[in-house]
């Protein structure tokens, strides 16, 4: 699949997630962030879980994706094997982001 | 005198701005910029975000230790900055769909100014909500 497709596609969802987000954000820091109100909300949901991972997912190929697009216009790194560094890097960050929704979940 | 481009409600073409250099005063082409360092600084913070709460989400305990070592005017401070990057990025986002899916070419610098004003309400609410 073109990167390019992907950019869009992973665009698409995060614009609904970022929005769920932010909302998320500005509820939670409300009286001061505590874990035991942001775990009562995770523990065992596996809706929150899916949408967690979907979130890694989707943010680290978009962020890795916007970083190559960069690169290449800026610093003129281009090329096939930039392009599988760059996906490997956005699959690395999605990795670390679901280790994190797993700890949500799992907690 | 009366200058009729500065009217117009939609941007000069790509091969008009490369010609000319680019126009970097127009309101499409700031738009482009805060996207792309928002956008930019995002996903430099995101590996270290994903591998901070990977290791601080261990239990609650973890957790909590965590969140209370962060209890800091810097990182509130660096947290109402992230927010704004993050809805700034989310409304300009919005408005690339809007013109690349739906092809809503009119009325670009209202976007703008739609965009720049939903990510300046997150940045107030958060401000109001933070503890």
């Amino acid at each position: 699949m073109k990167l390019w497709a992907v950019q869009r596609i992973t665009a698409a969802f995060l614009g609904l997630a970022v929005l769920v987000h932010l909302v998320t954000i500005m509820l939670a820091v409300r009286g001061g962030l505590s874990a035991a109100e942001i775990l009562a909300r995770t523990r065992g949901a596996e809706v929150w879980f899916a949408f967690y991972v979907l979130f890694a997912l989707c943010a680290g190929l978009h962020g890795a994706i916007g970083l190559r697009n960069i690169a290449g216009e800026w610093l003129g790194l281009r090329g096939k094997r930039v392009d599988a560094v760059w996906l490997t890097i956005g699959l690395l960050t999605a990795a670390f982001g679901i280790r994190a929704a797993w700890g949500l979940y799992d907690a | 005198m009366h200058d009729p481009s500065a009217e117009r409600s939609t941007p000069p073409r790509e091969s008009a701005l490369r010609r000319s250099g680019g126009d970097r005063r127009h309101p499409t082409y700031v738009a482009f910029i805060v996207h792309r360092i928002s956008g930019l600084l995002l996903a430099l913070f995101l590996p270290l975000h994903f591998w901070a709460l990977g290791q601080a989400i261990t239990g609650e305990a973890a957790l909590e230790g965590f969140l209370r070592w962060t209890d800091s005017g810097l990182f509130k401070f660096a947290e109402w900055g992230l927010v704004v990057l993050l809805a700034l990025h989310l409304a300009g986002g919005l408005r690339v769909m809007a013109l690349e899916f739906l092809g809503w070419r009119a009325r670009q610098k209202d976007m703008i100014a739609i965009s720049a004003g939903l990510a300046f309400a997150a940045g107030v609410f958060f401000l109001l909500n933070v503890g």
